[in-house]
């Protein structure tokens, strides 16, 4: 019995990837949705970050004195990937939930949610890219091989994207209340993570970033855009959260896909 | 060929907690059996140990009072609930009509919207696109396929959705209520349409109150009272 719901649950996300054509779809229409009408469409996220970005960037560069144009490029590549982290697990906990209608009239593969709501997400970090591309063109960092690694960083992100948005998305659907939990403890990450700041600046307490997961994903994928040298210990974090995570999700997704119809 | 054996769905209700509250529900006149299970939770028994087979022509009409079942035992066929217990197969690809609106964006042109229900049914870009005319002019919607369908009158809506989910051939058809939209004239083709889909799927399994339905076209007629099958037809 075990076995076979560990197989369900295997296939279930096996055959939710390749059901590319949905989700594909489904992710679009979202991005599409939520643009209409508009002239500018999700350029609008873009020019927010943008100009949080041109605020921003002098003033904590002032703050934290460090050089303007360093700072900002740093700034700018560190806010756009935090927006598509900080969105990614907000819509993981409504992945299930926002899809109640699909779930109870047929039988899909209950990852397609999971992945409409991660393509949507990657749409739009597309969109956000415009401010990276320009303050790269700013700032004119001396980008090398290193760069080679960019698309593996996005790649694992994406991935570890999938299993948190399967188990908050379970989760949520089940305890509401998680839902505002995770809203809470987001705001407090983005305050501890390095995101407006700099590990560096932590002088000789510097090794407590280690601790922070969402510190290496922002490492991998940050580092080869700006020609910061290669971090080994983020990259083996995050290869070992991707492992680990994925034993954890389907673990819990053996135990409880079967419910979630149910939760909804 | 749809086969359950002792097929148990159970709900949990989640934030009921008082045991006042549950024997009060329990001596309710319609409603599946309430009970609690092993974790002390607060289940109820929408289907209880249901067993039928059903094979390939059949015709199969479901009645029952409102929370007899029928619809959960709709969504069980459809695969949405696994069950709690027994078990369910059914053998072929299936249409769940039982809400033909979902997946509906109402900023969208009736022209997406086939694309996208198209999708969310499973069909690739090309099959879409091969049904797109023949839905178009079936719904009789002429250019107001391209405006948005926040634009469009219940009616209209209800031609687009409609034509579009009974453009598709399935093994078995699942349907809460028999399907009836438009006015006279349209009404009388969409019935046409309908039946045509029906014949050519292997079985219909339709939730009916209406006696003229289910005289006219079921071969059988399954009765549930609280979760249970009192009249296997």
């Amino acid at each position: 019995m075990q076995r076979s719901n560990f197989n369900l649950a295997v296939s279930d996300i096996a055959s939710g990837i390749s059901s590319f054509h949905i989700w594909a779809a489904l992710g679009w229409q979202e991005v599409m949705q939520r643009y209409r009408r508009s002239v500018l469409g999700p350029f609008w996220l873009t020019i927010s970050t943008a100009i949080m970005v041109g605020l921003m960037g002098p003033l904590y560069a002032k703050l934290f004195q460090q050089d303007v144009l360093t700072y900002f490029a740093y700034l700018a590549v560190n806010l756009v990937l935090w927006q598509t982290i900080f969105q990614l697990v907000q819509d993981s906990c409504t992945a299930f939930i926002a899809s109640e209608g699909y779930i109870k009239q047929m039988r899909l593969p209950l990852s397609i949610h999971v992945l409409r709501m991660l393509w949507k997400n990657l749409i739009i970090l597309a969109h956000n890219f415009v401010v990276v591309i320009l303050a790269i063109a700013l700032m004119r960092p001396p980008l090398g091989l290193h760069l080679l690694l960019f698309p593996l960083a996005v790649f694992l992100f994406a991935a570890n994207a999938l299993w948190v948005g399967v188990l908050l998305g379970m989760a949520c659907a089940r305890f509401r209340d998680v839902t505002l939990m995770v809203t809470n403890l987001m705001t407090v990450a983005f305050f501890a993570t390095p995101v407006l700041w700099k590990p560096q600046m932590l002088g000789r307490h510097e090794w407590a970033v280690n601790l922070n997961p969402f510190y290496h994903f922002l490492e991998t994928l940050r580092a080869p855009l700006l020609g910061d040298p290669v971090n080994v210990v983020s990259w083996a974090a995050v290869g070992g959260i991707t492992v680990t995570g994925y034993l954890v999700m389907l673990v819990f997704y053996s135990r409880f896909r079967a419910r979630i119809a149910y939760w909804v | 060929m749809i086969r359950a054996k002792n097929l148990v769905i159970e709900f949990p209700i989640y934030g009921v907690k008082s045991r006042s509250v549950k024997n009060t529900v329990m001596h309710a006149a319609t409603g599946g059996v309430l009970a609690s299970n092993a974790a002390d939770r607060v289940v109820v028994r929408a289907l209880d140990r249901v067993s039928f087979e059903w094979k390939d022509g059949e015709r199969v009409a479901l009645t029952g009072h409102n929370g007899s079942g029928k619809t959960t035992l709709l969504r069980a066929i459809a695969g949405v609930y696994e069950p709690a217990g027994g078990s369910i197969e059914a053998r072929g690809r299936v249409a769940s009509m039982l809400s033909i609106t979902v997946g509906m964006d109402e900023n969208a042109t009736g022209y997406e919207n086939i694309l996208l229900r198209g999708a969310i049914l499973g069909l690739r870009k090309r099959e879409i696109l091969a049904l797109v005319d023949e839905i178009c002019e079936f719904s009789e919607l002429g250019d107001y396929i391209h405006m948005p369908m926040r634009t469009y009158s219940s009616g209209m809506t209800m031609r687009l959705m409609f034509a579009i989910s009974t453009s598709i051939r399935t093994d078995i058809v699942l349907m809460d209520e028999w399907l009836s939209v438009g006015d006279d004239d349209f009404s009388e083709k969409a019935q046409k349409r309908l039946m045509a889909l029906v014949d050519d799927a292997k079985i219909l399994v339709i939730a009916s109150h209406s006696k003229d339905i289910i005289r006219n076209i079921c071969t059988r007629v399954v009765h549930l009272e609280h979760g249970r099958i009192v009249d296997a037809g």
